[in-house]
């Protein structure tokens, strides 16, 4: 099977952070008739996303070798090396890699960064943000919706409340909640969030949401669930619960008519 | 380079985040429009002969560039050789740009810079770090570093 290699490589050697680096022993397997026992290797290792590459040295160029890491689990092991741990992968079959640390805190850490390495482990930890960022807008949107008051602190995004057109026409400002009108909020955290980001972060704009992935192993073909509108490239809450072009639209639609309610009697009332 | 084929080809086997027969082209000299089975798991991108059952090859997508060229065709290219394109041209534009936006989204780096996108807003909104209740905000793959791509 090829594999882009070259791209591979480079990627092992850009200058992109790895998540781990150092030396391990590597077992080397004999498997001739006459050659017994076990011999180790030491090589460079770097890990970067799911991806182990291991090189001759730390200066080499390119690396030796490279170990996907998916569907497997990392363990210790009781080799006749201490601070040895192994990477097994769950097909049945399948060689274990059985790599050995200088000391116990290098091993812990290696069998640390290398559990949690997987593809799907990130997308796991992904997912549960995903939704607790969901949680966190909604309660946020539903504190908004009691009444106005001076005294309310949200840091992040504008409150906007519609007030009597009889009285005045429709401003920005936030004025005394009248007449049913319920405040326009939960966008706020959307915008709010976002400005905030490109603020802090120093970047042009938050990455767009990853699709909405479905909870139980994926089918093998067919496209992935509901697609995003492109409007919801931006915000980090999924449409199903709160989607703000939506609410930013219909809300607007109300304020369309105010205004021209208020245009026409102010037509009446100027001749 | 050595790799684990092995464990390679037992990833092309599993569920896809999306899988279609598309024609596609390698950087070749001479190279032609072929139809192939084209699978998306975690970061690769696997392609089979269609009546295979084991790819013909695996496309690693991490530094990689999806470009939409012209109707029904993207590309796929590398950061350090950019002019070397992988083409796919698809059935419909609408196969095309779902494909588009699902391969822009399937590097590992794409995932990490999500999460700590998600991490930092929680934190802002809540005050808390959710991945403390995990034990891991400690991680180095967590980290929002200036250093970071």
């Amino acid at each position: 099977m090829k594999l882009n290699e070259r791209s591979v490589a480079h990627y092992a050697t850009c200058n992109s952070p790895a998540d781990h680096a150092g030396f391990l022993r590597k077992q080397v397997e004999r498997h001739h008739v006459h050659h017994h026992g076990t011999s180790y290797q030491r090589h460079w290792f770097v890990l970067k996303g799911n991806l182990l590459f291991y090189f001759e040295e730390r200066e080499s160029r390119e690396p030796v070798g490279l170990v996907v890491l998916e569907g497997c689990t990392v363990e210790l092991c009781e080799a006749t090396e201490e601070f040895a741990f192994a990477i097994r992968f769950d097909d049945a079959g399948a060689r274990a890699y059985v790599l050995v640390a200088d000391g116990q805190a290098a091993m812990e850490a290696w069998v640390k960064a290398l559990s949690r390495a997987s593809f799907d482990y990130m997308r796991l930890v992904v997912r549960e943000l995903e939704k607790q960022l969901e949680e966190a807008c909604k309660s946020l949107a539903a504190c908004h919706k009691a009444p106005w008051r001076s005294s309310s602190s949200s840091s992040s995004g504008r409150k906007r409340h519609l007030s009597n057109p009889a009285l005045q026409p429709p401003q920005e400002k936030p004025t005394t909640l009248e007449n049913g009108y319920s405040t326009w909020s939960s966008g706020g955290c959307v915008t709010g969030g976002a400005t905030c980001t490109d603020h802090d972060m120093g970047q042009t704009k938050p990455p767009p949401l990853p699709p909405r992935r479905r909870l139980a192993a994926s089918s093998a073909t067919g496209s992935p669930a509901p697609d995003l509108s492109s409007a919801m490239l931006e915000s980090p809450v999924s449409p199903e619960t709160i989607c703000f072009s939506k609410l930013h639209n219909w809300y607007g639609q109300e304020i369309a008519v105010l205004r021209r309610e208020w245009q026409e009697s102010q037509k009446k009332g100027h001749p | 380079m050595r790799y684990n084929e092995r464990e390679l080809l037992s990833l092309a086997r599993q569920p896809a985040e999306k899988a279609a027969e598309i024609r596609m082209s390698v950087p070749k000299k001479g190279s032609v429009l072929k139809k192939r089975l084209v699978k998306l798991v975690v970061n690769f991108l696997f392609y089979f002969r269609t009546d295979e059952a084991e790819p013909i090859g695996a496309l690693l997508l991490e530094h990689c560039k999806i470009t939409k060229e012209e109707e029904n065709v993207f590309s796929i290219s590398f950061i350090e050789e950019p002019e070397r394109k992988y083409c796919f041209q698809c059935a419909t534009e609408e196969q095309c740009q779902e494909w588009v936006e699902a391969l822009k989204r399937a590097s590992y780096e794409f995932l990490r810079r999500s999460l700590i996108f998600y991490r930092n807003e929680i934190q802002k909104m809540t005050g808390k770090d959710p991945l403390e209740q995990y034990g891991i905000s400690e991680e180095a793959r967590f980290q929002l570093g200036a250093h970071r791509l």
